[in-house]
């Protein structure tokens, strides 16, 4: 006789291993999104007028904030790791002078790009800003 | 190992997920203990209790050479094929054997597997030409290059480890899913084959690429190096183009193998 | 076959985090470290008198549309695959909370940037 029994998933399978690090990967999204909102705070402040924006520079300023954006700055880099990680899963295999390229090359230049890229900004604004 | 227990004085525990429809309510861990040397795999150590101990245990099993498919199971957790996992290498004792995961338990180790046929069979596995053709046409010519785009995809031995994987399939039953997916990409990079669009329709379902999330777990465990994890994903690619671009005139289905 | 219409949401989560990738570090340091604290910028960089004339140019009106929207779209996308791993809510209501909010966001940064005008 035949009565085939199906396991209920693991409701918590995306805090275990091997799934624990994709969890972490998709976590960076919601420092992505936190910092996108500090920004929308600042232009809304900007639009209320220069006491409201005074308010959003005196907390831009405060340690909460200083600690806020370090949090930030950790996800991102974690963020462009793991980014340009799974990058090439979503690109079909690239044959250059009739050889694969292997993914790990794709990965290493897009970090590379990524990091001469914030480097760049950072030296733009350096010399823009007053 | 084959058939000389006496020569093993070292004996291991073995923890083995049972199932009879026809006497159990629901899945039990049964033990076993088994004389044990190093280089013995888990399908032998499978094969000793099944004809040393309880001929009742049920699994599936060929090849023993990890070409046929059929011995997937979730060995301590992780999906693998019984024939390939050495019990020397690293395994933690005692060893818990398990079916695998996300699919219906027919009998002990032996899973349901015609819903993962019927997937296959709905991606239109088999080249569809360009055009008609007639013999006198002669073969179809392929470069090196062109065989390397979807060589990977046909090294598929339908051993279903990469659903096990798939946390989006074990929440998600209807999702085509890594196999399915990457047996279509084999077919659509196919320098020789003109049904893109067809096998397009399925990838563009929230039950094609769309279930994904790109946990990349499946083409962890392959066994064959098939990379599903990148099938599903560059389709992913390809959908979204297609989403917007296929309102331009004059434009069929993206299909970004070239 | 239906087609889904994630490819819409999964191209801004593209953009966004591809944008996150290349310029985020930077952004980050610069507007929420190295300004504040004046280490390597002067702290006066972005007080109002400076930040008011970036947002009324079209280009910085763009920039800050661009960069908010994007990173709120992708960070929307990836919370919301999160939440409905995380079985903690139906989907259709986690998908109207989650791309709801980058839809605000969005809203709110356009119509900040439209009053703060040329």
């Amino acid at each position: 006789m035949r009565r085939p029994y199906l396991r209920p998933i693991d409701r918590h399978w995306w805090a275990k291993p091997p799934y624990l690090a994709y969890t972490l990967r998709e976590a960076t999204g919601i420092a992505i999104a936190a910092y996108a909102l500090v920004l929308m705070a600042g232009v809304i402040c900007l639009a209320l007028g220069r006491s409201a924006y005074d308010a959003w520079l005196g907390f831009i300023a405060s340690p909460l904030s200083l600690a806020l954006h370090v949090i930030f700055l950790v996800a991102m880099v974690f963020h462009v790791w793991t980014w340009f990680a799974i990058m090439p899963k979503t690109m079909p295999r690239l044959i250059v002078g009739g050889r694969y390229v292997e993914p790990q090359l794709i990965t290493r230049a897009g970090i590379a790009v990524a990091a001469l890229a914030s480097l760049g900004l950072l030296l733009v604004a350096r010399w823009v800003l007053p | 190992m084959t058939g000389d227990a006496s020569i093993a004085d070292r004996r291991i525990t073995v923890g083995i997920l049972r199932y009879r429809p026809e006497q159990d309510e629901a899945p039990v861990v049964q033990s076993y203990e088994i004389p044990y040397v190093d280089d013995m795999s888990v399908l032998q150590a499978l094969q000793y209790i099944k004809d040393h101990i309880d001929g009742t245990l049920s699994f599936r099993w060929s090849c023993r050479m990890a070409i046929c498919g059929s011995c997937g199971m979730m060995i301590n957790g992780k999906p693998q094929l019984a024939c390939q996992t050495i019990l020397r290498a690293g395994n933690q004792l005692p060893l818990r054997i398990e079916p695998l995961l996300h699919f219906p338990i027919e009998r002990d180790l032996v899973v349901t597997v015609s819903d993962f046929v019927s997937k296959i069979e709905s991606i239109s596995p088999f080249i569809i030409p360009k055009y008609p053709r007639t013999l006198a046409e002669g073969e179809y010519l392929q470069t090196p290059t062109e065989l390397t785009r979807f060589e990977n995809f046909s090294d598929c031995i339908n051993c279903m480890l990469c659903y096990a994987a798939c946390p989006q399939f074990g929440e998600n039953p209807d999702f085509l899913g890594p196999g399915a997916l990457a047996l279509l990409q084999r077919y659509n990079g196919d320098s020789r084959d003109g049904g893109q669009a067809e096998r397009m329709k399925l990838v563009h379902t929230e039950n094609g690429a769309w279930s994904c999330t790109a946990v990349g777990y499946c083409s962890e465990v392959c066994p064959k190096h098939v990379d599903p994890a990148n099938a599903v994903n560059q389709n992913k690619t390809n959908s979204a183009l297609d989403f917007f671009l296929r309102f331009l005139p004059g434009r069929g289905t993206i299909e970004r193998s070239a | 076959m239906k087609r889904s219409i994630s490819p819409i949401f999964w191209l801004m989560f593209g953009a966004g985090g591809m944008l996150a990738a290349l310029f985020g570090p930077a952004l980050v340091i610069i507007t929420g470290l190295a300004v504040p604290t004046g280490l390597g910028f002067s702290p006066t960089s972005m007080d109002y008198a400076h930040a008011i004339g970036f947002a009324r140019h079209p280009l910085g009106k763009l920039v800050l549309l661009v960069v908010i929207s994007l990173f709120a779209w992708h960070g929307a996308e990836r919370i919301y695959l999160t939440l409905k791993d995380m079985h903690l809510g139906p989907k259709h209501l986690l998908a109207w909370l989650s791309y709801g909010s980058a839809g605000a966001v969005t809203f709110m940064t356009a119509t900040a940037l439209l009053a703060i005008g040329l």
